[in-house]
């Protein structure tokens, strides 16, 4: 009876957007557009979850990703618990499984999970089939939310992805970020290029179809999108050289406003995933100018949330289980 | 297997109720209260299409067509029935103070005119809201009944009633009830 997009997603978890197929990122980005019309109204919040509990468990430091989260699931009326790092028996030696099957017998709906390590999220997959599992970012695995967000924003400024080129900047290697937008992107279709240091870029790109490129000029010319990723200075800090300085790495592979003048397309739209480090990797001016989408990022990030929450606890999984239809 | 299909409405029927319907609208509204249509997706939207068409037609002043998408409202979401799309509801009026009639093809259970109406108030706050079906096949399991009837049919629970209506009048235009089995 209904028109349109229906039982397209039919997964219990979202762990990340490597599996995911071109029908399925559609549909979530779909759904998604749908949600960022609700975040516009007055009255922002709809009772499609309610009594049904999301916990938070965030063994990793993060601010914006748990806030957009904590706001998706309360604007669709969600119970929402939170559990840091710091404040839980993690910090008392308690492993990650006994953790999540401790908070699985007290019947949650959905876990969102950040944690360090990459895979965890698949672990609790695997050890809790009666809760649904949402990657909010693993180590150096994916962050699939992110990456969708990321497609939102550019399916929203660019109106699409074949054909359109797509330039990552930075420490690719480290990056859930970068890797969560690569399997989205190429899936749909996007060329993909990557720059930064050697040191940063990981081998095996190839097979992904995505382009190394050692300099910041051909990396950005004629591309449609320039994505710059945060230099993760705590992670390097911890034992590794990669590259001389922060001064050298902001004059060869920081971008400002006179190289995209110089280099890149005249629409060509700027993102990142924040938070910027102002001076290093984005000069603050054109985080702030009119090529920069950073602030559609983190907007479009609560209507992905609300969408991944909605299709990974949703009817249309339940519908394809019972088979039964209107 | 095949459907046993019967027909309720041609396209002259729906024609006929369609026109009843609005001039019925009509009459029930006082002029100082701006009134607007809202269809419920999907079913209802071409309904109040051809409605506000009518009562512009028949003298009155072509009321605002808004659109509502209940299915973030539904009660029967984790139910293990199918899920619809979600839509868009897209209201371009100030609901406050407006006269909302609720437009949907089949009325049956209550059930989506509770969700509707839930969501209209998520809105604003209309000066009042009223309810125009095609079809009113009976079987309400809330207590809400329409201001504004098409056509009653009878109907066992296990039929379906499927209305195939334009936002333009068209000779294809009709109503049916499908026997379910029981």
């Amino acid at each position: 009876m209904a028109e349109g997009t229906q039982s397209k997603f039919s997964r219990k978890d979202l762990l990340g957007l490597k599996d995911l197929s071109a029908e399925e990122l559609r549909h979530l980005l779909d759904v998604a557009e749908q949600f960022r019309g609700l975040n516009l109204r007055a009255i922002k919040k709809v009772p499609t979850l309610r009594g049904k509990s999301v916990v938070h468990l965030f063994l990793e430091p993060s601010t914006r990703t748990r806030t957009s989260f904590d706001i998706a699931a309360k604007r669709l009326s969600a119970d929402t618990f939170s559990i840091s790092g710091s404040s839980s028996s993690t910090t008392k030696g308690e492993t990650l499984l006994d953790t999540a099957r401790n908070l699985a017998a007290m019947h949650p709906d959905i876990i969102v999970l950040r944690h360090k390590r990459s895979g965890a999220p698949a672990l609790l997959s695997r050890e809790l089939p009666g809760t649904c599992i949402v990657n909010a970012g693993d180590g150096f695995c994916e962050h699939p939310t992110q990456g969708l967000l990321d497609m939102l924003t550019i399916r929203r400024s660019i109106g699409g992805f074949r054909g359109r080129t797509v330039t990552i900047v930075g420490d690719i290697m480290h990056s859930r970020v970068a890797r969560s937008a690569i399997y989205g992107l190429r899936t749909m279709g996007a060329g993909v290029r990557v720059c930064g240091p050697r040191t940063l870029i990981p081998p095996g790109l190839d097979s992904l179809g995505v382009e190394a490129h050692d300099h910041l000029e051909t990396a950005i010319a004629g591309a449609d999108v320039v994505m710059m990723l945060r230099i993760q200075q705590e992670r390097l800090a911890r034992g590794g050289h990669y590259f001389p300085s922060t001064r050298e790495y902001s004059r060869l592979w920081g971008l400002d406003r006179s190289k995209l003048a110089r280099w890149a397309r005249k629409d060509v739209i700027v993102m990142h995933p924040g938070p910027v480090n102002r001076g290093v990797e984005l000069e603050p001016e054109l985080a702030d100018s009119k090529w920069s989408v950073i602030l559609n990022q983190v907007e479009n990030g609560v209507a992905v949330r609300m969408a991944v929450l909605y299709l990974v606890l949703g009817g249309e999984r339940a519908a394809r289980s019972e088979g039964r239809g209107v | 297997m095949t459907d046993q299909r019967k027909q309720i409405l041609d396209a002259a029927g729906v024609e006929r109720c369609l026109k009843r319907v609005a001039s019925e609208i009509l009459d029930s509204c006082d002029p100082e209260v701006p009134l607007a249509l809202v269809g419920i997706r999907s079913g209802g939207l071409p309904l109040a299409h051809r409605l506000a068409s009518l009562i512009g037609e028949s003298g009155g002043t072509v009321p605002s067509v808004g659109a509502v998408d209940i299915t973030l409202y539904r009660d029967d979401l984790y139910t293990g029935l199918e899920k619809p799309s979600l839509g868009e509801t897209v209201l371009p009026f100030g609901m406050d103070g407006y006269g909302i009639v609720l437009v949907d093809d089949v009325l049956f259970t209550g059930r989506t005119v509770r969700a509707a109406m839930g969501e209209l108030h998520d809105y604003g706050r209309p000066r009042w809201i009223r309810l125009a079906v095609l079809v009113d096949r009976g079987h309400r399991e809330l207590p809400i009944q329409a201001d504004f009837v098409g056509r009653k049919v009878e109907s066992l629970p296990v039929d379906r009633v499927v209305v195939a209506v334009g936002s333009d009048a068209a000779a294809e235009d009709g109503a049916f009830i499908v026997l379910g089995q029981s």
